[in-house]
């Protein structure tokens, strides 16, 4: 018998297991939510996190011996259409939407699958969407195709068609990943909105403030173990990383100063119409300089002028202290210049190829042999370099990119662009859709490149992120840069108040 | 309006260059604007398009069909043999060549489905098969002997010139008219048709809601099959015969048109309307060269530039804005 002043749970499970092929994705754990509760779970990445919500959906049978109870109700076998019409959703971290479908007819989708053909009620499911969207305080363009909505908006679609479907549990799977800062806060009161109306939300983030911001109780899970349930009230950042991580993680502020180096990247005037104003800026040698601000205020704009993607329109870039002017990327790379792009997985990596392949692509002209021909020995001596120096932790390196986690794989992009030597590395957003252990893993990277006498220019919206890791933080603003930090004496809280305001 | 034309882009562009088309071959000819002209534009064109809505179903579901025109072979083939032994008409007849075409669509289904492999490597699998037993079985010959209710002409509309020239339409264009129409309805305003749609536009997505994948390949597939099958039977009607191999290669040039017309290879795009556009552009800068006198072999390299200008115009789109970050922040 359940307590009668305790609210009633949307979910309950109890000793739940699931084995891949001998493997525990998930070990006895027991799981519960509160009807319009907003829970977080949280865990790094292959805790069990989605295992469990495929569980919950149907997708996957859990082992013999689980109890599942889905809005009091026990459930003996679970099936997706089950689960729909049980009023559990799942917004996926890829939306599931159709880009050239109108916004009205992607918010009445599910409507149209799985019932008996029948014909289109097109005003009906329109006057539908136009209600759904009108709860959760939404204004779309409902006969807008998809594709020419930003994902902000498509997210509101997602979460619009899970309404559709009457759903009381939903579960987003990190749907703030490739949101910016404005966008998220957006996004963060659609979920209030939700849990106000009686919906249960399961939140997954690798964001830890979004998470203690949004969320009243936070599950966490590691290696597909259950250590907790911990109301986020008191809760910190550093203990939830602590957590999910299950080892200490360094929040110290890790600047130095490194203004008797010399000057690698010098900067003077650097202006783009439009998009960056005026800049001025200098790395060192061993220096890690942050660079943040909101998305548009042309961070990566900048990036882009300096390695010629864009041609500036005055302005004089200096590499140690010899004026460049590239006009490609391949000129910027002769140079001595890398730059990893922020979308490693699409664009920094060929996902099928091998990793000792995508490690030696930059370089291949280094690893020619006599003839001319690529030679095997010099390319897997410098593969086995770069893959124990950055510590990427692979089966084998003829094994494919799309095999590793998103850690190792961001690892192997930096291993391809440090194995050009460059003097000088930018990296744009280089945590973003990562998760705290491996971006810990990252920042060591990064640190211990800098020790070796790297200038590293580094972008991130985060600007924890930056105050925490960099040796100087500039903020830009509207195309110019606005000021110039010391993280030793700045406090995060009067930057981040400054840098969102 | 502003609408319609953003949508629709490439049948908005179409539309213009064929009503370009179209009033220059009025001005230069004396024979283009003529009831007989546009009549038998229609007539010789029917099997083209019948042919082109049905493949555009398959388009627009992420798949693609090359055995379609060989196959409507096959069912003039087994329909002639079903003739020669019972009694039809013309409603019989396309019941026979419908069940007949359906079930070669069903084994390109089945076949896609059943081994996952990608629907172009199975039709150019089941287009050899078909045309190779085709011709196997017939040995090349054509077939003559055919029933008068095939191969007598039927008129849905006649009409007499003040000089005595007669123009009229077949009953091809009738049945065409008819099919385009069917396939309109499909996949415009019926749920299988939107889960068509959403299959070609983002497969994962479609599995993920539930869509009923095995049930839409039937869907787009044997849609396509019906349509190869009616289509080959209006064709013997045309012809007056059945010949082999004489849809051979007809499938490149119905592809063309319905690319020309918007759909999407990889899926998800494409209009009943375009689908017409295409099939008509193609016919008419055939029919206009020769009214030129221009020299037919001129023909297939108009065809081809205009695919090209057509697929790349709607990559560019042609606003001279700058392109967005996005677009252009793509390293290597």
């Amino acid at each position: 018998m359940t307590d009668a002043s305790a609210p009633p749970l949307a979910l309950r499970l109890r000793n739940l297991s699931k084995t891949f092929s001998g493997v525990h994705a998930l070990e006895h754990v027991d799981f519960e939510v509160r009807a319009g509760e907003v829970h977080c779970l949280a865990g790094e990445n292959g805790c069990g996190k989605s295992t469990l919500i495929k569980v919950v959906t149907g997708v996957h049978a859990p082992d013999p011996g689980a109890e599942i109870e889905i809005f009091g109700a026990r459930q003996s076998a679970i099936t997706p259409t089950h689960a729909r019409a049980m009023g559990i959703a799942v917004i996926w971290q890829d939306l599931a939407l159709f880009p050239h479908m109108s916004v009205a007819e992607n918010i009445a989708f599910d409507t149209m699958v799985g019932a008996r053909p029948r014909l289109v009620r097109r005003r009906r499911d329109r006057k539908a969407a136009a209600a759904v969207l009108d709860r959760l305080g939404e204004r779309l363009d409902l006969d807008a195709p998809l594709n020419t909505l930003p994902i902000a908006q498509r997210q509101i679609v997602a979460i619009a068609r899970a309404l559709m479907g009457e759903a009381r549990l939903v579960f987003m799977d990190e749907p703030t990943a490739s949101l910016t800062q404005s966008e998220t806060d957006g996004l963060l009161a659609v979920v209030r909105t939700l849990s106000e109306q009686g919906v249960a939300v399961v939140f997954v983030s690798h964001r830890l403030a979004e998470v203690l911001d949004i969320a009243e109780r936070v599950t966490v899970l590691r290696d597909g173990k259950l250590v907790g349930v911990f109301p986020t009230e008191g809760m910190t950042q550093a203990r939830l990383g602590e957590l999910m991580t299950g080892s200490l993680l360094s929040h110290e502020v890790m600047a130095h100063d490194r203004s008797g180096e010399p000057a690698v990247l010098e900067v003077e005037g650097l202006s783009l119409a439009g998009k960056v104003e005026d800049v001025s800026l200098t790395v060192r040698r061993g220096e890690v300089v942050g660079l943040t601000g909101l998305i548009g205020a042309g961070r990566t704009e900048l990036a882009h002028a300096i390695i010629g993607m864009m041609r500036p329109d005055r302005g004089t870039v200096r590499l140690d202290g010899k004026a460049i002017a590239p006009k490609n990327i391949r000129e910027a790379i002769h140079a001595g210049i890398a730059y990893v792009s922020e979308d490693r997985l699409s664009l920094g990596l060929i996902q099928p190829q091998s990793i000792e392949d995508n490690t030696v692509i930059a370089v291949l002209d280094k690893i020619l042999d006599a003839v001319g021909l690529i030679s095997p020995t010099r390319k897997r001596a410098m593969v086995s370099e770069w893959i124990s120096e950055l510590a990427v932790k692979i089966g084998h390196p003829s094994d494919p990119v799309s095999s590793l986690s998103g850690g190792n794989q961001q690892r192997v992009v930096l291993a391809k662009w440090l194995a050009t030597e460059p003097r000088l590395l930018i990296l744009d957003s280089p945590t973003v859709g990562v998760d705290v252990g491996a971006r810990a893993g990252i920042f060591r990277t990064v640190r211990r490149l800098a020790e070796a006498g790297l200038a590293i220019l580094m972008i991130s919206d985060e600007v924890t992120e930056v105050v925490m890791n960099a040796d100087r933080v500039l903020h830009m603003a509207g195309g110019r840069i606005v000021g110039e930090y010391d993280p030793r004496t700045t406090d995060v809280a009067t930057m981040e108040e400054r840098v969102y305001a | 309006m502003r609408r319609l034309v953003a949508g629709y882009p490439v049948e908005v562009r179409l539309l213009a260059v064929l009503v370009a088309l179209c009033i220059g071959l009025s001005l230069t000819t004396d024979t283009f604007l003529t009831l007989g002209n546009i009549t038998s534009l229609l007539n010789n064109n029917a099997v083209n398009l019948i042919w082109a809505v049905g493949l555009l179903v398959v388009l627009i579901a992420g798949g693609i069909d090359i055995s379609f025109a060989v196959a409507a072979s096959v069912v003039q083939y087994l329909s002639a043999q079903v003739f020669m032994v019972v009694e039809g008409n013309w409603i019989f007849g396309i019941l026979v060549a419908s069940a007949f075409g359906l079930c070669l669509g069903l084994i390109n289904a089945a076949l896609i489905h059943g081994f996952r492999v990608v629907s172009i490597v199975i039709t150019i699998a089941t287009f050899n098969a078909y045309f190779g037993l085709l011709m196997f079985f017939t040995k090349g010959r054509n077939i003559y002997d055919l029933p008068d209710w095939w191969t007598d002409r039927i008129y849905i509309f006649e009409h007499q010139a003040a000089d005595g020239t007669w123009s009229e339409l077949n009953l091809s264009v009738g049945i065409m008219l008819v099919c385009v129409v069917l396939t309109a309805l499909l996949i415009r305003a019926t749920t299988i048709g939107r889960q068509l749609y959403a299959m070609g536009d983002n497969p994962d997505g479609a599995r993920r809601a539930g869509v009923n994948i095995w049930l839409m390949h039937c869907v787009a597939y044997g849609w396509l099959g019906v349509m190869a099958g009616i289509a080959g039977l209006c064709q013997v009607n045309i012809a007056q015969e059945v010949v082999p191999n004489a849809l051979y290669g007809r499938e490149l040039e119905v592809l063309a048109a319905v690319v020309l017309g918007g759909a999407r290879l990889g899926g998800g795009r494409g209009t009943v309307l375009g689908c017409i556009l295409g099939v008509l552009f193609i016919a008419i800068t055939q029919n206009g060269l020769n009214l030129l006198g221009i020299s037919p072999f001129a023909f297939q390299m108009i065809i081809g530039t205009a695919i090209l200008i057509a697929i790349s115009s709607s990559n560019l789109s042609f606003n001279f804005r700058p392109r967005r970050r996005a677009a252009e922040g793509r390293l290597p």
